[in-house]
């Protein structure tokens, strides 16, 4: 027996040690992926999976990132500078009160399952917004429709109970998507629209596929094959992309390692704009932040450029107030609150606020947990002393901040378009911002001309600002790091939507 | 043995009572509301509502525990608070991405440790003996993700032989499903076989010192076909041991794996529920692990019996 054995398994042995051998032999002749892959795929490595793709009943922008402008189309939409443009709706003409929409919907265009975009189809989408089977809470954005009508199927008349300036940017967003009436029967895993993009698969923990369409209305992109891989963990990603496995990672959450990128011809690394604020938010309702004074302490002890540098790798944008430099009302409020301790601890001072102490709700993000020690250590030199406490995002964070509003700091990344008045309109918010004197503002503003929009909204956000109502650190970078030869890459994050169909291999 | 079986199959239920009670508690004192974490923050109160009313979160917890536990019984894990869809077939999917992942690297670490263990206590006075169980110290001391990183950082990085990470199925295309195998194995086996390499090595050298094989020396045999005779069968016993415990630690343990390596299996499906607050899910796959772990125990207990004579009259 022995020797048998012995021999046989000596056999064993050696067959497997000849497999590895072979296996590693014929992975180092061939080429380690991407490069040679055909020049109508492509592989894009993101961060923060969609659970599912039924942005209607889930939130969160990875949903819409992903079918927005891929899969499903808006009448409008907006382009990588923040401007609105014609979609599905060829032209528009608001009626001189500014509450009726004529829209002029484009002939030809199906749907992926085969059926024809109508007015009809429209009605139906804003419709179902405004009903039970639209959970997601941006639905309120659609209150100000008041009817919605189909003049005829390339005709769509919708008409609002008062004029608004904002509505028609959120069409442009996903509450604007729209669905044909046979096609929402299973969002979560197959959604219908009319772009240029069908989602092929998805496997959850691992891709999702996207198909382009031969029958697609529009121009037909040059990449139809795309797929993109979520990594939960940002060195995974960036390995992908070293060792070839994807072609592009976008919104990267490690700036640290971007230099590696910077320096490889290889490689092109976009630092493109965003909607998200890194937003230092302070409960107005509970001591100390109800008082305006130790608020205002706060805005001068926190030298923001210091904190871009050392949480973020020096990337990012100081914006001052909680809009985006892509939005129409955007001003630059950096000046209202310069580094000055001295003038934070005379503020700390006359509210009888020296050496107090606070908790700090710290969410378990990367970028909050970078951002959260360097605060800690600017406020304590002003002598307020931030003890950290982590909280689990989203679940706990959600629960304990945002809902029951227990906490004194926190800080967020605010990633919706356009949510200064989200934030700060509503004195229920867990910021807690006593919105009576702006109120009357946002809506005249909201209901001006375009002109009095801008300027009744930059007068708004200056009063929210002044009064310290919270912190905004930063302007989120949306870093993108991809192969050299990628072309039409949409790097500013104006909306949600990441848009597929411009890219492009050159060369 | 009838009587045997009876009372394994008696714990098991017991056991797996105690487990999915425990979890189904344990989950609803943690702080999050599901319903909250699929809305999220612009979410009405109405919308909230109507949402705990689907999917049942507004029931009392003995009404939850008990439609839980009926669908179970039926074989039905119920539906995901996430992704409205059955999770039977979800999670189907990837125990065997997980039981493929670690039976591999079990296999692949028996592979090593064997023979290396059997050397180093054969050589236990000779330099290359105190290599071994050096190495092999110095192997459980690392940890796997440790490893994980730094093969990624040599082989698919820098040499670039190896993907970094993913998975295709085997279907799909078996040889992209065992070169994306390769590391993950190699970072999930190393450790393994320098524990059970330790285990082999100390079972033989226990072996070595028995009155029994100094008998069969007597005989005639030379060193190395007494212990492959008489001795490897009893050092059998210490090894089954440790690799259930392993195999055990590994199911649970391999999550840290799939996410250096971005493989969807169990683990990563049980990391991303609980942060979903996905309920079901995570109580499903506690069950699930809870019984490949009872499993795994059983096997142990069978492989007890058929390496050792005794053991089989004592039951």
């Amino acid at each position: 027996m022995n020797a048998h054995t012995s021999r046989r398994a000596l056999a064993t042995t050696a067959a497997a040690a000849a497999a590895v051998l072979a296996l590693s032999a014929c992975s180092a002749g061939s080429s380690s992926g991407g490069s040679d892959a055909p020049s109508d795929a492509v592989v894009i490595g993101l961060t923060g999976e969609p659970v599912n793709l039924d942005f209607t009943t889930t939130s969160g922008a990875a949903i819409p990132q992903v079918v927005m402008n891929n899969v499903y189309e808006g009448l409008v939409t907006i382009d990588q500078e923040g401007e609105l443009q014609p979609q599905l709706a060829e032209s528009w003409a608001v009626s001189e009160d500014g509450t009726v929409y004529d829209f002029a919907l484009h002939d030809g265009v199906t749907f992926s399952d085969g059926e024809d975009f109508t007015a009809a189809d429209a009605v139906f989408s804003i419709e179902r917004v405004q009903s039970d089977a639209w959970l997601n809470g941006t639905k309120s954005k659609m209150d100000v429709v008041e009817s919605v009508e189909a003049v005829s199927d390339t005709e769509l008349r919708v008409t609002l109970s008062r004029p608004s300036n904002a509505w028609l940017f959120d069409m442009g967003t996903y509450v604007g998507a729209m669905f044909s009436e046979t096609g929402v029967d299973d969002l979560a895993t197959k959604p219908i629209g009319t772009g240029p993009y069908t989602v092929e698969s998805f496997v959850s923990g691992d891709r999702i596929t996207l198909a382009g369409r031969d029958d697609y209305w529009g121009e037909e992109p040059d990449i139809t094959d795309v797929t993109l891989r979520y990594f939960a963990d940002a060195v995974a990603s960036t390995n992908a992309l070293r060792s070839g496995d994807v072609d592009m990672v976008y919104n990267m959450q490690a700036p640290d390692l971007m230099g590696q990128f910077e320096s490889d011809e290889a490689f092109q690394v976009i630092e493109g704009t965003s909607n998200g604020e890194i937003l230092l938010s302070m409960n107005n309702t509970v001591a100390p932040f109800d008082d305006v004074r130790v608020r205002q302490a706060v805005m001068y002890a926190i030298d923001r450029r210091a904190v871009i540098d050392a949480a973020w790798a020096g990337y990012g944008t100081e914006i001052g107030a909680m809009v985006a430099p892509t939005d129409p009302y955007y001003e630059d409020l950096t000046d209202l609150y310069p580094y000055d301790p001295e003038k934070a601890r005379e503020l700390l001072a006359e509210a009888g606020a020296e050496n107090i102490s606070i908790t700090f709700d710290v969410p378990t993000r990367p970028y909050a947990t970078a951002v959260s020690e360097i605060v800690v250590s600017q406020l304590a030199e002003v002598g307020i002393d931030a003890s950290i406490q982590s909280s689990e995002f989203p679940a706990v964070w959600l629960d304990k901040v945002f809902t029951q509003a227990d906490y004194q700091m926190s800080v967020i990344l605010a990633v919706e378009a356009r949510d200064v008045l989200a934030t700060f309109n509503n004195p229920d918010y867990y910021i807690g911002y006593d919105n009576s004197k702006i109120a009357d503002q946002v809506i005249a503003a909201d209901s001006g001309t375009p002109e009095e929009y801008v300027s009744g909204m930059k007068e708004v956000v200056r009063t929210i600002t002044e009064d310290a109502a919270s912190d905004v650190l930063f302007l989120f970078p949306n870093l993108v790091v991809a192969k050299a030869e990628l072309g039409g890459i949409a790097a500013n994050a104006v909306t949600e939507s990441l848009v597929l169909s411009g890219l492009t291999w050159t060369d | 043995m009838a009587r045997r079986l009876l009372s394994s199959l008696g714990q098991f239920l017991a056991t797996l009572l105690v487990a999915t009670a425990l979890i189904f508690v344990m989950l609803r004192v943690m702080p999050g509301d599901p319903a909250v974490v699929a809305l999220g923050i612009n979410a009405t109160p109405e919308a909230l509502a109507q949402w705990r009313a689907e999917y049942g979160t507004d029931q009392s917890l003995a009404v939850q525990y008990l439609q839980w536990m009926g669908g179970l019984v039926r074989g039905d894990f119920g539906m995901s608070y996430v992704t409205s869809q059955d999770l039977s077939p979800l999670i189907a999917d990837r125990v065997q991405v997980t039981l493929i992942l670690v039976g591999l690297s079990m296999v692949v670490a028996l592979l090593v440790a064997v023979p290396l263990g059997v050397l180093a206590a054969v050589r236990h006075r000779h330099p290359s003996g105190v290599a071994l169980a050096g190495i092999s110290q110095v192997g459980v001391a690392v940890p796997n993700f440790l490893v994980g990183v730094l093969l990624v950082a040599v082989f698919a990085v820098h040499l670039g032989w190896f993907p970094s990470g993913g998975w295709v199925a085997p279907a799909d295309d078996p040889v992209q499903f065992l070169r994306r195998l390769v590391l993950p194995v190699i970072a999930l086996g190393s450790v393994q076989a320098a524990i059970i390499t330790r285990y082999v090595r100390s079972a033989v050298l226990e072996i070595m010192r028995e009155d029994f094989l100094r008998t069969a020396r007597a005989k005639g045999l030379t060193k190395g076909a007494a212990l492959v005779r008489h001795g490897l069968r009893n050092a059998g016993v210490p090894v089954v041991t440790i690799v259930g415990v392993q195999l055990a630690a590994m199911l649970i343990g391999s999550v840290v794996i799939e996410r250096v390596f971005v493989i969807p299996g169990l683990g990563s499906l049980l990391v991303d529920s609980v942060g979903n607050r996905d309920l079901l899910a995570v109580q499903a796959i506690v069950a699930v692990l809870v019984l490949l772990v009872i499993v795994i125990n059983l096997l142990v207990d069978l492989a007890y019996t058929v390496l050792d004579p005794r053991l089989r009259k004592a039951a």
